[in-house]
């Protein structure tokens, strides 16, 4: 499996190469789907220059980045192109070494049900075959790879591709099952961009579950595992910020930064929903509202770990694509990343019921972007409206899409336990409904 | 929400779309056509009406006096030029300074990429006149722009005559909150795009043109003024400009107004308003002024010099005067006195144009029918394709939108689409589009050695290799997913179809978005083939049906409807000739001033067409 794998990453890399070289570089970093205020490279090279100068880089509000990053590019800036495509290209491997793990665990566990014969027989249909999951990890590797989406924003060199990395590390070493790296880059993409927080949840059931501790309140194993792992993420996120301040001397960079996400200052329209509603709010309710929009990403956490508990991996991927249709500036890297892990249900596909009309309505939206922005900002026919318009389908498309991967995945499982042939009192057929 | 989610109701609606899908298709083409025509008709449409408050309840006297003058100004202009052979600069520059502006030249050069012949011109070399009245009244942020054209021969020298006298007149005028700008240009767009290119420190396609300097403030709207005889009967108004932009209807808004008041005959596309649209012949005549507006728009090219400020973001029409046999005739002073109130009201702008529409077309000047009622003429063709999309996604089987929900889907999701191979989908895809690129680039590139081999003009050459590659393209890349896979399989041909409907109908809808008429038309003709074609209908019919609404063909007809339109038939041998001429100019427009006609037909469209092409001759 190696081979393909390096020549998905040869092909992966001479694209993105032959972009950079390309007229389509400079015209890129200026798509608002693609860069927010948050990790356009404009604005790193801004910081990069204020810093140079001997000014605190958060001074003049354009810098939004945290202080690693910027002593990060401070040594390899001259070497953006090679250190973005790495970016993607570890995130790739990394997804692909945690899927491929993650479907052994998965198989395992199919096993032991199959011989503790716990499946309904009429079920075996839906077991998944060694052959269907060969392919699952280099189509995962693939799906980030050569995603448009990923490919714009490595080209944009925006710094979500790093923050994608991050996230990717931190899938690979909590499938691993070590606590400790997995905490330090959960830490580590918390201090990146707050949101990630909630990926917490999932994680520490995950490894719960992998060393076969339940959850019960009543178990000290389960407290003392929880407190450990706690403990190692809070320690590790209090180095990284002391580790800044102690880098700038200073704590500007927790508002420029985490207020910075938190408050919205900055309403460039982007792909979000953010942008158009607080453009056209009235002051005195922006508090409140802001208070609403931050909630719900957090919000979804309790319920969903509550019914995903078994299924720590999919809690992840849901949690993914909750944060990157609900954070505050949402770039297309971020939908790139979930999307990687759509090949990793391919057996849902049978249960999916808008697939067609959700990516139909996904592809329109992305191609009608940049037109409905012509003819807002260039051609001045349009107006914002036009384009909001397009943002709230586009995220409406995204909500189906990953609310018709949740049913799918919890309807396998009734059907896993409850036989797949459901039949009503009365013997007809009966079909599942989500209400 | 019910619906999505709900599988019996699901089920239910998508078994009705499915079986019903060739009827609802048919329905569907023929209300959309319905629709497009029922536009014309007046009790459907909207009476045009001032948006603009600062435009509208003001009151504007009209003075201008010096008619006369002008035109003797006009034919001092015309004596000049005949001596100079071309644009007479330095007359121009003596008298704008006599008439107290400040006057500055713009020189440019241009070479085109191949000879034009419809305006005999390859190297060109010229040199802009403008001069500037300052504002009196307020800080010069903000300025109006009047043009005439510097024509060749006998034409326009009335338009500059006037253009003086405005400017003469203007300048004795206290209340201007805006700079004026009095602009003549040389080789008429051309000119325009350097000066506007110099004027916004843009340059988007490669010209050499000197820096302006002398600037006013933003330009917030633009008239261009032609005028070759000196008395008129009436004044046409032209808006299409650059990729069928429009400017703003306030815009047309103010010009009928003022014809209105000072009673001036007024036209759009030539046509006079008619007043019977209760009869069969006035509906024709408002369906035909409508039709010529919709083709003017979809050829993407400006229609007169006013073309390219849209692009700026400046409101800007052309208002041309015509001279015909009606006795009743208007004299240069009026058209002045038009045209003064004209920049009296735009003088009391506040802010731009933006308050009416941007996205209409008008059956006659008093009436117009906004984005809202057309848009559903074309979103009844593009429906289609998405019905005939939901219906082959139906019968590839892939559990398909709620008809099996889930459970019976199990033994056909074995061989669902992925099992044709993703690379008998690529290939078509990649060729069709390489051919895209080949048309695109080489007709340019390959001119010289046309020109060597053959006893061919190079305007002809590109014409030529244009057409001759996109018929080869017909011949080429059909089967070509053989070569890697063997046969071809049923489930092949339908996931190409899937693939071409979709890029198709996104592809439609952007263009539509942008320039509805284009969007429209070419909805129109490749709509029926995109739904109907597969590689079970008789080869020879459908293949000459195909090619018979294929893109090209669908210009020429688009030729020889305009001509017909406009009341100039002409033969089948001159309407060739035309069509020849037609491509090149769309080729130039390309290359001079960014027209996107072209690229969109060689590099989405007629590749999407090939894919078609290649589900006919699927194997």
């Amino acid at each position: 499996m190696a081979a393909p794998l390096t020549l998905l990453l040869i092909v992966a890399v001479t694209i993105r190469a032959v972009l950079f070289r390309s007229s389509l570089a400079e015209l890129i970093p200026e798509r608002v789907e693609v860069v927010s205020p948050l990790n356009a490279w404009k604005r790193v090279v801004e910081g990069l220059a204020l810093l140079d100068l001997g000014v605190s880089p958060y001074a003049g509000d354009v810098f939004h980045e945290t202080p690693l990053i910027i002593y990060f590019f401070h040594f390899v800036s001259d070497y953006a192109e090679i250190v973005f495509m790495m970016a993607d290209a570890l995130t790739a491997v990394a997804l692909y070494l945690a899927v491929k793990d993650y479907n052994k665990t998965v198989f395992r566990k199919q096993k032991y049900a199959l011989e503790a014969e716990r499946y309904p027989l009429d079920c075996l249909e839906l077991i998944r075959t060694p052959k269907e999951m060969y392919y699952i990890p280099l189509k995962v590797a693939m799906f980030y790879l050569l995603n448009p989406f990923t490919i714009l924003s490595c080209v944009a060199k925006s710094t979500c591709g790093l923050n994608n990395a991050v996230i990717a590390l931190f899938i690979l070493c909590t499938v691993k099952g070590s606590s400790l790296m997995s905490a330090i880059f959960l830490a580590l993409a918390t201090y990146q961009s707050i949101y990630p927080l909630t990926l917490f949840a999932p994680a520490l059931l995950y490894l719960l579950q992998r060393l076969y501790i339940p959850v019960n309140w009543q178990r000290s194993s389960f407290w003392l595992f929880t407190t450990q792992y706690t403990f190692m993420y809070l320690g590790s996120l209090c180095v990284m910020v002391c580790l800044s301040f102690f880098l700038l001397s200073s704590w500007d960079f927790l508002s420029s930064v985490y207020g910075f996400i938190l408050s919205v200052p900055d309403l460039t329209p982007n792909i979000g929903l953010f942008w158009y509603f607080f453009a056209e709010m009235f002051e005195h309710f922006r508090l409140f509202f802001i208070c609403v929009f931050q909630i719900n990403v957090f919000f979804y956490t309790i319920p969903l770990s509550i019914k995903l508990k078994e299924h720590p991996i999919f809690l992840i991927f849901m949690q993914i694509a909750i944060i990157s249709i609900f954070k505050s500036y949402p770039t297309v890297g971020d939908i790139a990343l979930y999307m990687a892990f759509l090949p990793a249900w391919n057996h849902l596909y049978r249960f999916l019921r808008n697939i067609f009309l959700v990516s139909v309505v996904l592809l329109a939206c992305s191609t009608l972007f940049p037109v409905l922005w012509h003819l807002w900002i260039y051609a001045g026919s349009a107006n914002s409206n036009f384009y909001y318009a397009i943002t709230l389908l586009f995220n409406v498309a995204q909500i189906l899409l990953v609310s018709d991967y949740f049913y799918a995945y919890l309807r396998r499982e009734h059907h896993l336990t409850h036989g797949l042939y459901l039949k009503r009192k009365d013997g007809s057929e009966a079909t599942l409904v989500l209400k | 929400m019910g619906l999505l989610s709900d599988p019996n109701r699901r089920r239910a609606l998508t078994k009705l779309l499915t079986r019903l899908n060739a009827p609802i298709c048919v329905m569907c083409y023929l209300a959309g056509v319905a629709w497009f025509m029922g536009l014309a008709f007046e009790p459907f449409t909207l009476r045009t009406y001032m948006s603009e408050n600062a435009m509208g309840s003001t009151m504007v006297e009209e003075r201008f006096p010096a008619g006369e003058r002008a035109l003797a100004t006009g034919r001092e202009f015309a004596a000049h030029k005949k001596k100079v052979g071309g644009m007479p600069v330095d007359w121009l520059v003596k008298t704008m300074q006599s008439r107290g502006l400040e006057v500055f030249t713009q020189s440019f050069t241009r070479k085109l990429p191949f000879p034009d012949e419809n305006k005999e011109r390859y190297m060109v070399r010229g040199t802009n006149v403008y001069g500037i009245l300052r504002a009196p009244r307020a800080p010069r942020t903000e300025a109006l722009v009047l043009s005439a054209p510097c024509s060749e021969g006998n034409n326009n020298n009335q338009a500059v005559g006037l253009l003086l006298g405005l400017a003469q007149y203007f300048r004795s005028q206290i209340h201007w909150a805006k700079d004026i700008i009095f602009l003549v240009n040389e080789h008429d767009l051309i000119g325009m795009q350097a000066w506007l290119e110099g004027y916004h420190h843009t340059n988007t396609t490669g010209g050499d043109w000197s820096p302006l300097q002398g600037r006013g403030g933003s330009i917030q709207a633009a008239l261009s003024l032609e005028l070759s005889s000196d008395v008129i009967t009436s004044l046409d108004l032209v808006l299409e400009g650059l990729n069928g932009q429009l400017p703003n209807l306030d815009l047309a808004n103010l010009f009928y107004a003022f014809c209105q008041k000072i009673g001036v005959l007024c036209t759009i596309q030539g046509k006079l308003q008619r007043n019977d649209w209760d009869t069969t012949s006035g509906y024709s005549h408002a369906a035909q002024t409508m039709m010529l507006m919709v083709l003017k728009q979809a050829s993407g090219r400006p229609w007169g010099d006013h073309g390219l400020f849209l692009r700026y973001h400046i409101e800007a029409a052309s208002i041309r005067g015509i001279n015909s046999f009606r006795q009743y005739k208007t004299d240069t002073t009026t058209i002045g006195r038009l045209l003064e109130g004209m920049y009296r009201k735009l003088n009391n702008l506040l802010e731009r144009l933006h308050q009416s529409y941007f996205f209409y077309l008008m059956p006659s000047l008093s009436r117009f029918v906004s984005i809202g009622y057309y848009m559903p003429a074309f979103g009844l063709l593009a429906v289609i394709l998405l019905l005939r999309a939901l219906d082959l996604w139906v019968q590839l089987g892939a559990s398909p939108p709620g008809t099996e929900d889930g459970v019976a889907g199990g033994v056909q999701v074995s061989n669902g689409p992925s099992s044709p191979g993703v690379l008998s989908i690529l290939t078509p895809v990649v060729i069709s589009h390489m051919t895209g690129v080949a048309l695109y680039t080489l007709p340019i590139l390959s001119q010289e050695m046309a020109v060597q081999h053959f006893p061919v003009s190079e305007t002809e050459a590109v014409v030529l290799t244009a057409i001759a590659i996109y018929t080869a393209g017909l011949a080429l890349p059909h089967n070509t997913h053989r070569l890697l896979q063997g046969e071809g399989t049923e489930e092949g041909w339908r996931v190409l179809k899937l693939v071409a409907l979709l890029y198709l109908a996104v592809l439609l809808g952007c263009t539509a978005l942008i320039n509805f008429s284009l969007g429209f038309i070419l909805a129109l003709s490749l709509v029926p083939i995109a739904a109907f074609i597969t590689p079970h209908t008789p080869k020879a019919l459908s293949a000459a049906i195909m090619v018979l609404l294929s893109p090209g063909c669908t210009l020429l007809y688009c030729v020889f409807v305009f001509q017909e339109l406009q009341e100039t038939p002409v033969s089948l041998q001159d309407g060739w000739m035309l069509f020849l001429s037609v491509i090149s100019q769309g080729i130039l427009d390309h290359a001079l001033y960014g027209s996107l006609v072209y690229p969109l037909l060689a590099l989405l469209i007629y590749p999407c067409w090939l894919l078609l092409w290649n589900i006919l001759f699927w194997k």
